[in-house]
């Protein structure tokens, strides 16, 4: 039906006194949006098939491709944008549910770009980290509750199992299967070299990678795929996933058609079986069963490990953390309504959960309020996009911060959105083996460390700037923000002065 | 605006004198000392921390207490009445002179836990008065109490610490330590409050810096029943010692290795048994680093403290003497009240230098 016809989002447009019919583009394009014309000696392209991914345009020898965005348009309407006509048409057609992937891309506040940082002025001399040391290792758990001595008075080491990390971010939990092995690869190398950890996601841990144990969390799922006691061990940390800001409140589907070969066999599922994870665990109905989980974990592998659990930020998220704080946990993981996703419903990605600033502040603030703060580490993702969100998120309170899309666009990601496909033509988030390849881990971890060091050095000279010389005096340190253009309720939420007070 | 309501930051000058054998000298000595660092004040702010001036008293807790008004100190007296026997109680001696203005009432009291009241709360009668103090410095409105030791007392105003000095008779009070703290504070402290030594129980600071860490330092020990009211640094580093001597149970010489912890380059140098002791020490109680400059003068019963910060970007020198030690902000400070010293040095940053009474323990 004409109806359902709509004009492509994007254009590819080549310019054709540079186009030297090389093919490139054509094989480069897992979404076969190039053609070449042989009768003419040409290339051609089909926009509807065109993601936005830039693959052809990176790759193009003589620079002949640009994607614009396309001026098709309706008639101008506020209210029934371009956008919602054509999902319509689109559930028109189908009767399906709508799938994105990656974070929430719509128009909410991004409070992170509504907080400044303090730098010292004559009072207080700013540091230089390239001629003073600057310190950003931490370490997360739970700390001791009270001193002990032995007979000859000296301190005995009561701490409980810690994660030490040479700088306060991780790589968040991408699962093997939705990314690619050689984007595992790359991620536990980074983290390996970094003195950092990555996180498996709900993939289990292919054999392979287990000699990077010691940087690894392990992720327990409501599917349990690939959830073992030599899985279990084999980590630094332990995540159980009870959330993910992408989907708050439902589970996750990896289609059969990537359970193939190595995926199928590391998540213990036959091939081609689809991977379901249940929207909630279901041995998990409420706290008590949450806290014989952690403690079966923790028997599981001898307490010596620390235990993450990992929630979305959603409305009553500082209760369920001080519930979470009381159960055994070590650690706390809480993901924003922007944090990415492989697959999810786009109803859910972009309407249900809240912001990650306004949920770190608020249960940093009641685990202090309860005194218990200390019981846990909090880390926070979804989304952390930057060195200066990593400086404002930890002075929030956090004490540490995931990465998932940023490490993704450290690997090639061009944030064309379009995981679900399987065709993702940076080798990312595919199990197609031609374009697997074409992320080469020896360069992708690489990169990976890069950025991090690239990182580590901002944090530093943004410390530094504060006066401060180790992450410890940032944490939680709030006087260090100020926000600008929020209103009182923001700021109070929030637990910062405005600019100029 | 008073201060309280917004964060003064200060530059300094500090000077104490401390005498090992406990043989008690008169606070002329450290008004001259502190007097020789004039530029390092501004007129905003002085005072002293004097230990051992009340031996008649010692078993007592010594309340020094500010008020803006007779309704103040109404209501706070019934509050000491109800939960205190009070022993004795009087106006602070001062002499009037030009250079102190805006004199609030200063009275003092010598007091002891009413021991059913003690008894009920199931505490220990040092948290008991810590919590009784909170309670009148943050309910009772223009009442402040900014002393509350045995045996030591705190003497402080708006002006020159050497006129503060006069205006409270400091020379008249003999004691074996004394620190002092001339003010250089950015804004006008609007009040008495802000001047430092800042106390609690036997604990008093004198402090020069700004520390960059307040915020965390702060949200982390007001999980423990702390409540910052004056909102100087002063203040956090007083409630950070209280916290981890008294409630936790650190040693000073531990202490110095959680506020002023080495780096960690340097305590991967260590031997093994120290290297474990430091990691451990910071791992744990990573909320309580202090960054930014400041040297500090820990008053407290028994002895003295003298911290720089982990660069030392404030100048700090200790001086000895025979049983005497002096630290001050300047050599000058300690040369003019004792020129002929056995040893003179500058303390590395994080080096805590700790001395107690012969006999005694810290």
């Amino acid at each position: 039906m004409p109806i359902e016809y709509i004009y492509p989002d994007y254009e590819i447009v080549r310019d054709y006194d540079r186009c030297i019919v090389c093919r490139v583009c054509e094989r480069q394009c897992a979404n076969e949006a190039h053609e070449y014309l042989s009768d003419l000696n040409k290339m051609t392209a089909d926009n509807a098939k065109c993601v936005n991914c830039h693959r052809c345009v990176s790759l193009c020898p003589t620079r002949a491709l640009k994607i614009v965005k396309s001026d098709h348009t309706f008639k101008e309407n506020a209210n029934w944008t371009g956008k919602s006509i054509k999902e319509i048409y689109k559930q028109a057609s189908t009767g399906g549910v709508l799938l994105s992937s990656m974070g929430n891309p719509e128009n909410y506040p991004i409070y992170f770009d509504r907080i400044l940082l303090n730098a010292s002025q004559v009072t207080n001399p700013s540091i230089d980290p390239l001629r003073e040391p600057m310190e950003t290792r931490v370490y997360l758990g739970a700390k001791p509750d009270r001193i002990e001595r032995d007979e000859n008075g000296k301190l005995k080491n009561n701490l409980k199992p810690h994660i030490k990390l040479s700088m306060p971010v991780m790589f968040s939990a991408m699962s093997y299967g939705s990314l690619s092995y050689n984007a595992h690869e790359s991620l536990a190398r980074a983290a390996a070299e970094l003195g950092i950890l990555y996180n498996t996601g709900e993939g289990g841990l292919h054999e392979d990678l287990y000699k990077y144990g010691g940087n690894t969390i392990v992720q327990v799922a409501s599917g349990r795929f690939g959830v073992h006691k030599k899985y279990l061990n084999s980590a630094a940390a332990i995540e159980i996933k009870m959330g993910q800001g992408a989907k708050p409140g439902i589970g996750g589907h990896l289609p059969g058609t990537k359970i193939v070969g190595d995926i199928s066999k590391t998540r213990m599922i036959p091939e081609g079986t689809d991977a379901i994870s249940p929207a909630p665990h279901h041995d998990i109905y409420s706290i008590e069963d949450l806290r014989q989980l952690v403690y079966s974990l923790k028997e599981a592998t001898a307490y010596t490990k620390p235990v993450i659990v990992k929630i979305a930020a959603v409305h009553n998220v500082a209760a369920i953390a001080s519930g979470i704080a009381r159960s055994g946990a070590d650690i706390i993981a809480i993901d924003g309504f922007r944090g990415g996703t492989g697959a999810a419903p786009t109803r859910i990605r972009d309407h249900v959960g809240i912001p990650i600033e306004l949920a770190l502040a608020s249960v940093d603030k009641r685990l202090r309020d309860e005194g218990i703060r200390n019981n846990v580490s909090l880390v926070v993702g979804g989304s952390i996009r930057s060195s200066a969100d990593v400086v404002k998120a930890v002075a929030l309170g956090a004490d540490a911060v995931y990465i998932g899309t940023a490490a993704l666009i450290a690997l090639g990601c061009h944030l064309c959105r379009s995981c679900h496909t399987g065709k993702c033509n940076w080798g990312i988030a595919t199990q197609r083996e031609d374009l697997v390849k074409r992320l080469n881990p020896n360069i992708g971890y690489k990169r990976l460390v890069n950025l991090m060091t690239a990182w580590q050095h901002e944090i530093k000279e943004m410390m530094g700037g504060m006066g401060i010389n180790s992450i410890e005096a940032l944490k939680g340190n709030r006087l260090m923000l100020r926000g600008v253009g929020l209103n009182e309720k923001e700021l109070e939420i929030l637990g910062i002065k405005h600019a100029g007070e | 605006m008073r201060e309280g309501l917004f964060r003064n930051v200060s530059g300094c000058a500090i000077s104490g004198i401390f005498s090992k054998s406990g043989r008690r000298f008169s606070g002329q000595k450290i008004i001259e000392s502190i007097s020789v660092m004039r530029e390092r004040s501004n007129g905003l702010g002085g005072g002293f921390a004097a230990y051992g001036i009340y031996p008649e008293y010692k078993d007592y807790y010594a309340f020094h207490i500010f008020y803006d008004n007779h309704h103040a100190k109404k209501e706070c007296e019934e509050f000491i009445e109800r939960h205190f026997d009070i022993i004795n109680l009087s106006k602070i001696p001062t002499r009037r002179i030009p250079e102190i203005r805006d004199v609030p009432l200063i009275w003092r009291y010598f007091v002891a836990p009413l021991p059913t009241k003690l008894a009920d709360s199931q505490l220990d009668d040092r948290e008991y008065v810590a919590r009784c103090v909170f309670r009148i410095n943050t309910r009772i409105e223009g009442a402040y109490v900014f002393s509350s030791g045995k045996n030591m007392g705190v003497f402080k105003a708006v002006g020159f610490p050497e006129d503060v000095g006069r205006f409270y008779r400091l020379e008249e009070y003999e004691g074996y330590c004394f620190t002092a703290h001339g003010r250089y504070p950015t804004n006008t402290p609007g009040w008495w409050g802000g001047a430092h030594p800042f106390a609690l129980l036997d604990y008093s600071v004198v402090h020069n810096g700004e520390i960059s860490s307040y915020d965390a330092n702060r949200r982390a020990f007001e999980m423990y029943g702390y409540k910052c009211t004056l909102k100087t640094d002063t203040e956090v580093i007083t409630y950070i010692i209280d916290y981890l001597h008294r409630k936790v149970g650190l040693t000073l010489k531990e202490i110095c290795s959680v506020i002023a912890a080495p780096f960690w380059s340097t305590i991967e140098r260590k031997p093994e048994q120290e290297r474990e002791e430091l990691e451990y020490l910071r791992c744990a109680f990573d909320s309580y680093l202090i960054t930014g400059p400041f040297s500090i003068i820990v008053g407290f019963e028994g002895g003295m403290m003298a911290l720089n910060d982990r660069l030392k970007l404030r100048s700090m020198v200790v001086g000895e003497k025979d049983d005497m030690v002096y630290v001050a902000s300047e050599e000058a400070a300690i040369r003019v009240v004792q020129n002929d010293l056995d040893r003179i040095w500058y303390p590395r940053g994080g080096e805590g230098v700790i001395v107690t009474l012969e006999g005694g323990n810290a």
